[in-house]
């Protein structure tokens, strides 16, 4: 998405550095410690940190599938091709108080902004995609920045990762080793021997090992697709930093160690289910909940998502399945 | 320095997780286990363990030597456990609908060209390309994820892998 040409509302810099962003009735500005979101109904604070990790997600999937909250109050909803921006609109107690507030912006307007305030207050060290142990602090007044961290791309394979023009393996060579917590995980690739003519069609690669060495947490890449079938694995260590509001079924396949989700009802936040998944399991999230990941060890997640065109029309018309399958 | 040991289940050595009920139905979640499901299963038995509209994910427990099969589409063999040996073969006449969804058997030994083969260990994911025809060779059980499209022999038991209570 080329945003740069889309004018972005900032204010002048403030004592510590920091430029603060206006989208609609919306103000966000940071100090040392804190992001600060300010609506005509209220205000809010996180730690800059948390709403850093975050805001690297909204940015990174594109506003992804469904809700994507920052913490109970802030958040964005994709209706794909536009974003609502809200505070306290999927929060109980906001809802029954009138203090919640929405607005809607075209996805074009709040990713430019968006993009400009995570270049703006990430400093030089901090990577916000990385886990807690592996990159420098978020807090204290403007250092720098680090443009080559934010501005990554998501790995969209159009076949398969490995295949000749299609997205390659990771090696040392391309900057990938292996994370400290996978350095037991076999490297070895599979034995491939086409015949003459068939190379490109003949493949196979070691999915392990290229998770083995990704270098981002909680951040699904697309590795193989079947028509709209994507598969969407993803290394996890520590907390999901945001909590996904479903809007469509999405389903999880434990390939290594263990992941506890805390799921919640989509609308209120209320608690609905602990779910505790270990190495070989398989569950679906239903599209009407959010939910939240906690690693105790950075582990292999397979995020297998259904990317298709028709289901946006069929979410706006409460035509799309609530469950996975009925039994 | 911290030493970590990377948790791979296997068919021998698995240990499932749950859904912890608080306020929810356990089979909104279809909770199973690809290695609960594949002892339980026949060999190459193309069991659904995820479903989203007409996409799936089987579990196939790979032991002996696998019919012929095709699919008009790409399809992907992920090795969760143990080793497979992938035969490719391009046909000499079509032997899937290209209008089709999913894989279909394909009758005796289809006559073709030999494409080559690839053998594929834990973690090792394989292309099953659109058109082509393919078999498995697992000279002990072990376990395919298979991502696909629903078809003929898609095996539904959702009552019998996942949690209910």
């Amino acid at each position: 998405m080329t945003t740069t040409d889309i004018p972005v509302e900032t204010g002048e810099r403030n004592e510590h550095g920091y430029s603060s962003f206006r989208l609609g009735g919306f103000v966000f500005s940071r100090d040392e410690h804190f992001a600060h979101i300010e609506w005509p109904t209220g205000r809010h604070v996180m730690s800059v940190e948390a709403f850093l990790k975050a805001l690297m997600r909204d940015v990174a999937w594109n506003f992804f599938y469904g809700i994507v909250n920052f913490d109970a109050v802030i958040g964005t909803m994709n209706h794909y091709g536009n974003v609502d921006l809200f505070a306290g609109r999927y929060n109980d107690a906001y809802r029954k108080a009138e203090l919640d507030h929405q607005e809607n912006f075209d996805a074009g307007h709040i990713m430019a902004t968006f993009q400009a305030m995570l270049a703006d207050w990430t400093n030089d060290g901090f990577d916000p995609f990385a886990a807690p142990q592996e990159t420098g602090s978020a807090f204290g007044g403007k250092n720098g920045d680090n443009l080559a961290a934010v501005t990554r791309t998501r790995v969209t394979a159009e076949r398969m990762v490995g295949v000749p023009g299609d997205e390659p393996l990771r090696s040392d060579a391309t900057g990938h080793p292996i994370n400290r917590m996978f350095a037991d995980v076999p490297q070895d690739e599979p034995a491939v021997e086409p015949e003459a003519g068939y190379e490109g069609e003949v493949a196979a690669f070691n999915l392990y090992a290229y998770l083995s060495r990704s270098d981002v947490t909680w951040n699904p890449s697309v590795v193989s697709v079947c028509k709209e079938s994507l598969y969407c694995p993803t290394t996890e260590e520590f907390i999901l930093p945001i909590i996904h509001g479903n809007d469509r079924v999405e389903w999880f396949v434990q390939l290594s160690d263990e992941i506890h989700w805390k799921v919640e009802d989509r609308e209120t936040g209320a608690p609905r289910a602990n779910v505790v998944m270990k190495s070989g399991d398989v569950a679906a999230m239903p599209a009407d909940i959010r939910h939240q990941g906690y690693s105790p060890k950075r582990a292999m997640l397979l995020v297998w998502e259904n990317g298709s065109p028709a289901l946006p029309d069929l979410i706006a018309e409460g035509k799309a399945p609530k469950t996975a399958v009925e039994f | 320095m911290a030493t970590y040991t990377t948790a791979f289940a296997s068919l021998a050595r698995y240990d499932k997780g749950g859904v912890e009920v608080i306020n929810d139905d356990p089979k909104n979640y279809v909770f199973s286990n690809m290695f609960d499901v594949a002892s339980a299963a026949s060999p190459w038995e193309k069991v659904a363990v995820a479903k989203n509209m007409q996409y799936v994910l089987e579990v196939i427990r790979a032991e002996g030597t696998s019919e012929w099969r095709a699919a008009p589409h790409d399809e992907f063999a992920l090795v969760v456990d143990g080793e497979v040996v992938v035969e490719l073969l391009d046909p000499a006449e079509p032997q899937v609908d290209p209008r089709a969804q999913g894989s279909v058997a394909v009758a005796g030994e289809p006559a073709g060209t030999p494409m080559g083969r690839i053998t594929a260990g834990r973690g090792h994911m394989a292309l099953l390309p659109a058109g082509r025809c393919y078999r498995f060779r697992a000279e002990q059980p072990s376990v395919i994820l298979l991502q696909t499209i629903e078809g003929p022999d898609t095996v539904y038991r959702w009552a019998d892998i996942c949690q209910t209570a």
